[in-house]
């Protein structure tokens, strides 16, 4: 029996390593410096992986340490030069042997939530990893991948061998493959076009997942606001979302339990999904008569 | 019918709107501002709506009354804006063939609308201060002096 099925070990601690060690050749600029909708590359890698792990690490080239993009962040420096992404894994085993390694890139910028949870949830802890099998040519992706501690010895030899793919790697293993819940999370852009592309579609994306909504204030929450309405544009998905992305810009001093919510002025519920177009209200303690 | 109204309340033209032959009963309930709140002397006050809503509800508790006790005519007219002390802040009127209805309904109008319509009032105070009632106790005291009072 699986010894971590049984219960008897607990899995390995999962730290998590971006790497953003890449010489970007094709791209011509640094990948990691790239930005999307405000935020790098390596910020959104970083966001991405960072509540699913024990620790999170940036893996860097010697060279790079005090880049600013990259000093922000807890850095693990490669030992190999040449020899390509396994380099920042093998210095993160290297560092932490007990530690299982989220390993991603930080050129994938569709990667998103799902295909992170999907891959947790499979976690194979008894296998060398657990990966995805790319949906362009059916082999193992091993940047958006999860490296268990049994993988280090023959990391090691590999390397040792002279080679250097890590989807050859994974290959040569017993690593756990899944399917891509969303087919062009794990497309890496390497060049200007690829970037561009990526661009359109977040925000085609984007424009999808937030919504105009007009919100309107009144009693007390109209003097906090300091306004009686404003239109805004949120990635908020309930008025308990949105009231929680307001309640940091202003300084609301009603919880959310004495409130209660209208949306297109009739009530409604705290986890009612709003759509495109809604004019929301949150109700402060009424005193009529 | 609910409605609200920025400039005084009268009553009179109000109860001639329930009027009717079957009805043999008329009670009505006058809300008035009062000089005084937990022991603060309160100057005016300031009544606001969230009108669209308000309305809504407003017609659903005259509807559940005329529903509940079987009353002939229902209305409400509640004032919004500045209200000196002893203004009408809201009237309720209800007809109906017997007046034990009348009252039962007109009492269950109030009781409802002061519980579930969206409307809010501020006290200013004789001392200068000023609390939206049923959100002092969660707002923070006003900075600038005799918060204190104002929330205990």
């Amino acid at each position: 029996m699986d010894p971590f099925v049984s219960g008897r070990f607990a899995p390995p601690p999962l730290y998590g390593l971006v790497l953003a060690g890449g010489r970007s050749m094709r791209m011509r600029r640094d990948k990691a410096a790239l930005a999307y909708q405000g935020r790098t590359q390596l910020e959104r890698a970083m966001a991405l992986l960072t509540p699913h792990v024990a620790r999170a690490f940036v893996s860097v080239r010697a060279d790079q340490g005090g880049d600013p993009v990259r000093a922000r962040f807890a850095q693990i420096t490669d030992a190999h030069e040449n020899i390509g992404p396994l380099a920042g894994l093998l210095a993160a085993q290297a560092q932490h042997p007990e530690a299982a390694w989220l390993v991603l890139a930080c050129d994938l910028p569709l990667l998103d939530e799902a295909t992170l949870a999907h891959l947790l949830r499979a976690r194979a802890p008894a296998r060398t990893a657990t990966a995805y099998r790319s949906s362009h040519d059916g082999l193992p992706e091993p940047l958006c991948a999860i490296y268990e501690p049994r993988s280090r010895e023959p990391l090691a030899a590999h390397v040792a061998a002279g080679k250097q793919c890590p989807r050859k790697f994974l290959l040569g293993t017993d690593t756990l493959l899944l399917d891509e819940p969303n087919p062009r999370a794990l497309d890496n852009i390497n060049t200007p076009e690829e970037y561009g592309s990526a661009m359109a579609m977040l925000t085609a994306q984007n424009s999808a997942t937030t919504r105009h909504i007009t919100v309107q204030y009144y009693a007390l929450l109209r003097e906090q606001a300091g306004r009686r309405e404003e239109a805004l544009l949120t990635a908020a998905r309930t008025p308990r979302e949105l009231y929680t992305e307001l309640s940091s810009r202003y300084p609301f001093s009603l919880a959310p339990e004495v409130l209660r919510v209208a949306i297109n002025a009739e009530f409604g519920e705290w986890s009612t999904p709003l759509a495109e177009g809604d004019a929301v209200v949150f109700i402060p303690p009424v005193a009529g008569g | 019918m609910f409605r609200f109204t920025r400039t005084s309340i009268e009553p009179q033209a109000l109860r001639a709107q329930l009027a009717d032959p079957a009805c043999g009963g008329y009670a009505a309930f006058e809300g008035w501002v009062r000089n005084s709140h937990e022991g603060m002397r309160v100057r005016h006050l300031e009544y606001e709506a969230f009108e669209a809503l308000a309305v809504r509800e407003g017609e659903r508790i005259l509807a559940e009354a005329i529903a509940r006790f079987g009353v002939a005519h229902a209305a409400c007219l509640h004032r919004v804006g500045d209200l000196a002390i002893g203004e009408l802040a809201v009237w309720v009127g209800v007809s109906a063939p017997h007046r034990h209805e009348a009252f039962l309904a007109c009492r269950y109008i109030i009781d409802e609308v002061k519980q579930r319509v969206p409307i809010w009032k501020k006290e200013h105070y004789v001392s200068g201060d000023s609390g939206w009632v049923n959100c002092e106790r969660c707002a923070a005291p006003p900075a600038h002096a005799h918060g204190a009072h104002l929330h205990e």
